[in-house]
């Protein structure tokens, strides 16, 4: 990477700090100098956009914390007196509320950008892999911080969850026990929730960075999927994609305030108004609707296939619709990246992706009758994308002719 | 056609209209800033909940005379003392020339209510709570580390290096205070 | 071709972003999901929707008057009554008022004091189990955030309109409802348990709360000039409703106020960085 730099210390105190710990060299090169190709288009905006959500949350949950009580007793109460008492409180809690919200609508736009572009194709299969961890820990962390404000989804949806892991053979019921340290989702449980949740952003950050630093190996891959050929196809990232991401990040605050003003509860469930209670259950537990898609998966597994019962079933598949995303570098082996030139994989991908919405869906309506149904369909679909359909697509289809490079394509787009 | 990507490229434009644009941008930028830091910032504050019990009230009726009580204020321990006469005569007739503090009994309670003294209670050396009377002025003693006050709650001997701290009071009638 | 991609693709994100939140809304009402609630007008719907403070002070009547008798509302402090965007009772007001209760308190002799405008709502009810001896089995529930513990489902599609139009107001539409919504017998064929009473919006028409307000049942205080107020159970039900939409929220007002400032300042913030971006932009082919 230390061919792109263009460092020079400007004083003898910069030189003096360049020998020891070359952190604006490093900062010239990663954060401006560094070559993007100029090709990217608004999707690109999103990975930014996702730094800014990581930050906005930190920041948030760190004021929040700092008046939160994680006892069954209070928690809840605590929970109001920051929307009630704390200066700024309302608003606040209302960000970081609404802000999983809108930090898993952009984690979405962004790993569906990459499933369309092919950037998860060598040599970019570690940046994707880290990336799948990363949203795999953004599930646990908001799955947690869900429970913190304890009410009845806040209880019910801890109660679920963690029975996922009583489905495991032998060990299910003792490693459940030390997950909620007792025999139910009680204080202890929300005790830990608690801490790990202000933990785990910290584990998520560490890996942005490493996300951030197998980026920057290879470079970004671009819309048409050709690799940078020369420095004709690309820009210093300071100015021209800071600013970009940068106004891309305004545009993206609009409707998250709309959200924190205007209607802060409207993403969350009434239920959670109303204090836990071990002794009732909602009748519909719903999670957050960006669990939604892997909560269909869970439920749709209700038949025993071998020795495996419909539980363990469930579980299986959710957590294997969630891995089988770090092997997908290895599935769709076409040398083409960037859907724009597949045109089977394109309809594929789009049916993928109203069968996604269409998982969404089904998870927060009741499991029964046409829905159960359905929800098997779309399921098998999610599985068959992966495991099938992008193999045999690397095999069969003719892709369109390749431009020779960003630079050929962008001035073919300019004169069409 | 775009060879060069360093900004020189432009410098054939009107460089006034782009420095308006990129100062009107960075100051608005700036301002939002601010404007985002201050609720974060503002929120370490007393909340709303504490404020309200910045200015207490509280009733005097119940204190029998050469009895004190010690209630609560802004979370600090607050005596409330009503003297005998015999310890507001002793107070006023210390010599100011004697006092490492100097404050005259007067300056310590509120005109015509001299038998009410009202201090927090938290020893002015390193905050622990006086014993009542005791001492070797028959007014506090700090345990801790030996400072002595004297019926007015001024500081006599010890490492102590200021008298004990009267909080804002008034009387809204003969027997109720507001304090804060 | 991009174009007409580009159009699909943000059609079905935005799709999923708008659909996902509003499938998880859908279920909100529970049990009562399949009864229809009319939507109310009320002040503070909408994005310019605020408190109407006569309304406000109507509703506490009734909440002091009839509901406190029975339920709790622990998060509210004496205080919040005269807070800005709330009722709007004079300070002088809510001490008295505050005075008026009597308040535990350990540090005290007897362990019982007058209330001050920084205690809490005092709760009816000692303990749960005192609650559930009173009322037949059914602990009546806290009022506090009661407004936004309740709401109403809307059919497809409607209730994606309700992520732009900022409908928020379920719970006090569903609680109106229910006050309204009572039957001295029940329809033919209902078996109604002893003890309960049949009511149109609960769910399974079964409620432990017997008919709480009746014509006339609350002497409002007018304030002045204030037009006369209908003494009904159906405008009692809306002030009362709209009082606990305040307790539940009681800093709507300034949350939208700020809003606005925000909004704006984001607009004009993204025209600027959109007009610099595309500056800098300029020249290059991309």
């Amino acid at each position: 990477m230390s061919e792109h730099s263009t460092y020079k210390p400007a004083n003898g105190v910069e030189k003096w700090i360049d020998d020891r710990l070359p952190i604006i060299r490093f900062s010239k090169e990663h954060l401006m100098d560094f070559p993007t190709p100029k090709n990217l288009n608004y999707w690109w905006t999103f990975g930014a956009i996702l730094a800014m959500c990581l930050g906005i949350q930190i920041v948030t949950g760190i004021i929040l914390a700092m008046h939160y009580t994680p006892n069954v007793a209070m928690a809840f109460d605590s929970v109001e007196h920051i929307r009630r008492n704390v200066n700024g409180g309302r608003v606040i809690q209302a960000v970081h509320a609404v802000g999983a919200s809108m930090f898993f609508a952009a984690v979405y736009i962004h790993i569906f950008r990459g499933l369309y572009f092919g950037s998860y194709k060598a040599p970019r299969e570690i940046l994707w892999i880290i990336g799948v961890f990363i949203f795999i820990l953004m599930m646990a962390t908001a799955f947690m911080g869900y429970v913190l404000p304890w009410g009845q989804m806040s209880f019910w949806g801890a109660t679920v969850i963690t029975n996922i892991f009583s489905a495991i053979p032998i060990v299910g019921d003792p490693i459940l026990q030390l997950l909620r340290g007792g025999f139910a989702v009680d204080n202890p449980t929300l005790n830990r929730f608690f801490s790990l949740h202000y933990l785990l952003p910290f584990v998520i950050a560490a890996l942005v960075v490493l996300h951030i630093w197998a980026l920057h190996v290879p470079g970004n891959n671009n819309p048409i999927g050709v690799e940078v050929k020369s420095s004709r196809d690309t820009v210093p990232f300071h100015p021209y994609y800071t600013m970009k991401d940068a106004f891309a990040m305004v545009v993206f605050l609009i409707p998250f305030a709309w959200f924190v003003f205007f209607a802060p509860d409207i993403l969350g469930h009434p239920d959670n108004y109303i204090q836990a209670n071990s002794q009732v259950t909602p009748t519909h537990i719903v999670p957050e609707w960006y669990l939604l898609p892997f909560y269909t998966i869970l439920r749709a597994i209700d038949f025993n296939v071998l020795f495996i019962d419909s539980k363990l079933g469930g579980v299986i598949a959710m957590g294997g619709a969630l891995l089988i995303l770090l092997v997908l570098p290895w599935l769709d082996r076409s040398p083409v990246r960037s859907g724009n030139f597949r045109p089977m994989f394109r309809w594929f991908y789009w049916l993928f992706v109203l069968n996604f919405i269409v998982l969404t869906y089904l998870g927060a309506q009741p499991a029964e009758g046409i829905y159960v149904l359905v929800a098997k369909f779309c399921v098998a679909y999610y599985f068959l994308y992966f495991i099938v359909i992008l193999p045999v697509l690397s095999r069969i289809e003719v892709p369109k002719p390749l431009p020779a490079s960003i630079s050929e394509s962008v001035l073919g787009k300019a004169h069409a | 056609m775009d060879g060069d990507h360093t900004l020189a490229t432009h410098a054939e434009k009107p460089a006034t209209r782009r420095d308006f644009l990129y100062v009107a941008t960075g100051a608005v930028a700036a301002v939002g800033g601010a404007a985002v830091a201050w609720p974060l910032i503002n929120q370490l504050n007393p909340d709303a909940s504490t404020l309200a019990l910045a200015t207490i009230e509280f009733n005097l009726s119940g204190i029998e005379e050469g009895q004190s009580v010690t209630i609560t204020w802004r979370g600090l321990p607050v005596f409330v003392r009503n003297r005998t006469q015999a310890e507001i005569d002793e107070a006023k007739a210390v010599p100011l020339s004697e006092l490492k503090d100097p404050e005259t009994d007067e300056e310590r309670t509120k005109p015509g209510h001299e038998q009410w003294l009202v201090m927090i209670a938290n020893c002015t050396h390193l905050g622990c709570v006086p014993v009542g009377e005791s001492g070797d002025f028959d007014g506090w003693f700090c345990p801790c580390h030996g400072s002595h006050y004297d019926t007015a709650g001024r500081i006599r001997r010890g490492p102590a290096p200021l008298n004990l701290v009267v909080p804002p009071y008034e009387f809204l009638s003969d027997t109720l205070i507001q304090i804060g | 071709m991009i174009k007409k991609k580009t159009i699909i693709a943000v059609l079905a994100l935005a799709g999923a972003l708008f659909a996902g939140p509003a499938f998880a809304q859908e279920e909100e009402a529970g049990g009562h999901g399949a009864v229809h609630i009319d939507k109310q007008s009320w002040t503070f719907a909408g994005i310019f929707g605020t408190y109407d403070e006569h309304q406000l002070q109507r509703g506490f009547q009734v909440f002091r008057e009839v509901c406190a008798n029975c339920h709790g509302a622990r998060l509210m402090a004496f205080r919040n009554l005269s807070e800005p965007g709330g009722p709007g009772f004079s300070e002088e007001q809510v001490k008295a008022l505050a005075a008026e209760y009597q308040i535990a308190d350990d540090t005290v002799d007897g362990g019982m004091r007058p209330g001050i405008p920084a205690d809490r709502w005092p709760s009816p009810f000692a303990s749960d189990q005192e609650a559930r001896d009173a009322n037949g089995g059914a602990i009546p529930p806290d009022f506090s955030v009661l407004a936004k513990a309740r709401g109403v489902t809307d059919a497809f599609p409607f209730w994606a309109f309700n992520y732009f139009t900022g409908y928020q107001e379920g719970g006090v539409d569903y609680i109106r409802a229910l006050l309204v919504g009572y039957h001295d017998e029940p329809p033919e064929g209902f078996e109604l348990p002893a003890g309960r009473f049949y009511n149109d919006y609960f769910p399974g028409h079964a409620i432990s709360m017997a008919p709480p307000l009746f014509d006339g049942a609350v002497d409002y205080v007018e304030a002045e000039g204030e037009a006369a107020v209908p003494e009904t159970v159906d405008q009692y039900a809306r002030d009362v409703s709209a009082f606990m939409m305040w307790m539940a929220e009681p800093h709507l007002v300034s949350r939208k106020e700020t809003g606005f400032r925000v909004l704006l300042f984001l607009v004009v913030f993204a025209g600027l960085m959109w007009a610099t971006k595309t500056r800098i932009w300029k020249g290059i082919e991309h």
